[in-house]
């Protein structure tokens, strides 16, 4: 698994130094006849603080290559490194503890639980981290609070907006304050207000220096972001950084 | 624990008729093995009360089927022998009295109604332990004159309900009036489908042998095997080996052991009930693996590891198996007390139900959710989560 241009000695503790997220030669194949390629051989650098967006036709491997920077899957070849940690010598505890801690996720189908209020949806976030119950509602309250959804804490999912929806999700994504945010499609599902306000709650994430990487098919949006890496077939196709910022 | 327990509970509530549904399953199962168990034992008891309250100190001597017995009758003397030992309590003699009993003297001749009639003494009530339904046994002012005391069978066969206004059978010619009706014997049935009359008056006015064909013995408890050994000898000193001498409680005991081969088939149904309700637990996980893909691929997003989704998982069938045995030994309980009080028995429910009820469904439970739970840990985040 690991390329002959891996160090020799695997890194597991952060280096303050190195990029956000790298992708060396990562490659994600599926089973079946005949195996789908996801990822084709893309390796990628993200600086810590960087806001991306990725774009590509659906099936291109877009989501994939999301999945694996956040650790949710594994690449079939390649390496990954979070923070400079070599990805692939981590136990599924330490992965888990990755995405619990450093990473935030953000759905295109929001994925909150039906009939479980709002607070405690995103209180879920912190589920896995070992915080008390209290600790973690109260953690909730603050970023849905900032998020703009201070009066809606008790509500259920299904009595909100779909922007508003979308806002729960991305508190859910940040009660753990993650070093990286991961959007699959934030916008897919809203109108185009709706969009706009998640992505200004984006921007506002990225001046306060989080690395940000998020999916998206609409070009407005991508051309507004500093960064965008267009993937086809499941190879980078193009980086291109705007001239500005 | 108590977190994975409380998600656990969250997601049974957010599909309540399936959870209530599979938890049906084990409860049924649960509740008929608890009931099998907790009747079998308090109709066990039951029995064994009734032993207890008959004594088992009774002894049935007859005349038994040796060489060269053919009338079937004990010495005249047996009653007068077997009270001389010393250990015998109390006696009481049955002749057999060719007769045949009729509600009144229009009854076709053949239809005896398989009523036999015998001759007793006063004592028979007593050695026997028997009751009165209605009216009173023969006493030794009435053992002589042509009255007769009716067992419990014979009382239906004969259509007697209560003796107000009085009623007069027809016994070998004879009008007789009835004194008493029994109650049940349990210890000897036999003479449930009798009608008595006294031993002199069976003499007097029947023609009887006082010849007895059963000799009913009361022993000390604490010698029944000893006076047992003895009484064949005393009673036919020439003939010991034509004596035959039984134990009634032994019945009892027989009985008591064939209901309880009856326990364990209906054990065995119970396991089957049980098996199904475990199958259905392991079938609603299972479905709940396959609905629930997104969920499992945002808790991995959320940094749960395989292990805390496998937990979850197998905690739901656990909480689902426990939920359900709880209420399963309830309902069996509840089932056990009201069939059992129903039966005028003591209720008794053996704590090997309550607690063997428990650990099974709790092991039905493990077993029921680890392939789910397996399943579930397996699920690739990545096919969960996708979005088209």
């Amino acid at each position: 698994m690991i390329g002959p241009e891996a160090p020799t000695v695997a890194r597991t503790a952060p280096d303050p130094s190195a990029p956000a997220i790298e992708l060396q030669e990562v490659s994600k194949h599926y089973p079946g006849s005949p195996p789908v390629v996801a990822l084709d051989r893309v390796s990628v650098r993200i600086d810590r603080g960087e806001m991306v967006a990725v774009v590509g036709q659906s099936g291109s491997g877009k989501s994939t290559m999301l999945h694996v920077m956040g650790t949710l899957d594994g690449p079939t070849s390649g390496t990954v490194l979070i923070e400079g940690i070599d990805t692939s010598v981590l136990s599924d505890d330490r992965l888990a503890a990755i995405r619990g801690r450093r990473v935030g996720f953000v759905f295109q189908r929001f994925f909150l639980l039906a009939g479980v209020a709002v607070i405690d949806n995103v209180a879920n976030g912190l589920l896995y981290t070992g915080a008390t119950r209290p600790q973690r509602r109260e953690a909730a309250a603050a970023v849905l609070e900032r998020v703009g959804l201070g009066d809606r804490i008790w509500h259920r999912p299904n009595e909100l907006s779909g922007g508003e929806t979308q806002r729960v999700a991305v508190a859910r994504a940040l009660v753990h304050e993650p070093a990286f945010v991961l959007a699959d499609e934030p916008t897919g599902n809203l109108d185009s207000a709706s969009s706009a306000s998640i992505m200004d709650l984006f921007m506002s994430l990225h001046d306060e220096g989080r690395t940000i990487v998020v999916i998206t098919h609409n070009e407005d949006i991508a051309a507004t972001l500093p960064r965008r890496l267009q993937i086809l077939d499941g190879r980078l196709h193009d980086d291109v950084r705007a001239s500005a910022n | 624990m108590s977190e994975l327990v409380r998600v656990a509970l969250g997601a049974l509530a957010a599909r309540k008729l399936r959870s209530f549904l599979s938890a049906l399953g084990i409860a049924i199962g649960i509740a008929s093995l608890v009931s099998v168990l907790g009747l079998s034992d308090s109709s066990k008891s039951a029995l064994l009360d009734q032993i207890g309250a008959l004594g088992t100190n009774l002894l049935t001597v007859e005349a038994g089927t040796g060489f060269g017995a053919g009338d079937s009758a004990l010495p005249e003397t047996a009653v007068a022998s077997a009270s001389r030992v010393a250990t015998v309590e109390a006696t009481a003699a049955v002749y057999s009295v060719d007769a045949a009993v009729y509600r009144n003297d229009l009854v076709p001749e053949d239809q005896t109604g398989g009523i036999r009639v015998i001759g007793t003494d006063p004592g028979l009530l007593e050695t026997l332990n028997g009751g009165m339904a209605h009216g009173s046994f023969l006493t030794e002012g009435t053992r002589q004159y042509p009255v007769a005391v009716v067992g419990s069978v014979a009382a239906e066969r004969l259509g007697i309900r209560d003796l107000d206004p009085a009623v007069m059978l027809h016994i070998g010619g004879r009008w007789v009036e009835v004194l008493g009706v029994l109650e049940p014997f349990a210890l000897a049935a036999e003479l449930d489908r009798a009608v008595l009359i006294g031993d002199l008056a069976a003499e007097a006015y029947f023609d009887a042998e006082l010849a007895p064909t059963v000799v009913y013995v009361r022993v000390d408890e604490r010698y029944i095997d000893e006076t047992r050994d003895v009484l064949a000898g005393t009673i036919d000193p020439e003939n010991p080996e034509e004596v035959e001498i039984s134990r009634p409680s032994d019945l009892l005991e027989a009985q008591s052991a064939a209901e309880s081969s009856f326990t364990g088939l209906f054990l065995g149904l119970g396991a089957v009930a049980l098996l199904v309700g475990g199958i259905g637990v392991a079938n609603v996980m299972v479905i709940g693996v396959i609905e629930r893909r997104s969920e499992i691929g945002l808790r991995r997003a959320i940094g749960a590891t395989r292990a805390h989704i496998r937990r979850q998982f197998l905690i739901e069938a656990l909480t689902l198996a426990s939920l359900g045995g709880t209420a399963g030994v309830l309902l069996g309980v509840a089932v056990t007390y009201v069939y059992a009080t129903a039966q005028a028995w003591r209720v008794i429910i053996p704590p090997v139900a309550l607690v063997g009820g428990l650990s099974a469904a709790v092991a039905i439970g493990v077993v029921a959710g680890l392939y789910p739970a397996i399943r579930a840990a397996r699920v690739s985040p990545t096919e969960a989560l996708r979005s088209a």
